[in-house]
């Protein structure tokens, strides 16, 4: 399964990266995909520990870590919103 | 029920002018303007920057208004959001809505403000003195969205 992955704001200078494509080897949701990236250590880990702030959007709809993903998404990581 | 999101400045006067039209049931126009402060969390601002996610912001905006409209009896909506390199002075957002009577333009034009803080996915970045820093959410912002889902219509007191 082929993800397309974004981080903004905050999460992308803190990773180090905007984007990337990701292979999953088999099916899985959001939290499969946490914790494959939690595994590279360093930021990753610490950036997507349990307990931060961490909103994800599966094709551009906000989405809880039960969220089934497909071949294709696009899979979005960022902090709490500040607009306005 | 129109949304955009653009770098440029925008003339609020000829907005509203142009929401409220010709249409003779406009009875309330109510608006917000945000602006850059000089000073955030006791530390001079020089410039700040907006980032936000093309699509989804829009789309979120989008759906902001729209739950406004199902609340009150509104005749139209415009959210108009600034993104890239701005400073202290600048607009950033204005939101603006017509009705036929005041009370709710007042409410849907607050409603509408508090859910784009909590909700639409824009980001600040300030330069202090200290260097860049994000924008830290605020919990006061949580707070004040979280009264429009006790009451359809009125935030309580």
């Amino acid at each position: 399964m082929r993800l397309k992955i974004l981080y903004l704001a905050r999460l992308r200078d803190a990773l180090g990266r905007g984007s990337e494509d990701l292979e999953l080897p088999a099916p899985g949701d959001v939290s499969t995909l946490l914790e494959t990236l939690r595994r590279r250590g360093g930021p990753w880990a610490r950036e997507l520990a349990g307990g931060r702030a961490v909103r994800v959007a599966v094709n551009q709809e906000m989405a809880g870590s039960a969220a089934r993903l497909s071949d294709g998404d696009e899979v979005a990581f960022f902090p709490p919103v500040t607009g306005g | 029920m129109p949304v955009r999101v653009q770098t440029g400045d925008f003339d609020a006067g000829a907005e509203i002018a142009a929401l409220r039209g010709a249409d003779p049931r406009v009875g309330a126009v109510a608006s917000f303007i945000g602006i850059v402060r000089d000073i955030n969390d006791g530390d001079t601002v020089s410039s700040l920057f907006l980032e936000h996610y093309p699509g989804m912001t829009e789309r979120e905006l989008d759906r902001i208004c729209a739950e406004a409209r199902g609340r009150w009896d509104l005749l139209e909506t415009l959210v108009i959001h600034r993104v890239g390199a701005l400073r202290p002075t600048d607009q950033i957002v204005l939101v603006a809505v017509t009705s036929s009577h005041r009370g709710e333009a007042f409410a849907a034009c607050e409603f509408i403000m508090d859910y784009l803080k909590t909700r639409a996915p824009f980001w600040k970045r300030e330069d202090t003195p200290a260097g860049q820093r994000w924008v830290e959410a605020r919990a006061t912002d949580q707070d004040s969205a979280a009264r429009w889902q006790a009451s359809e219509t009125e935030p309580p007191a």
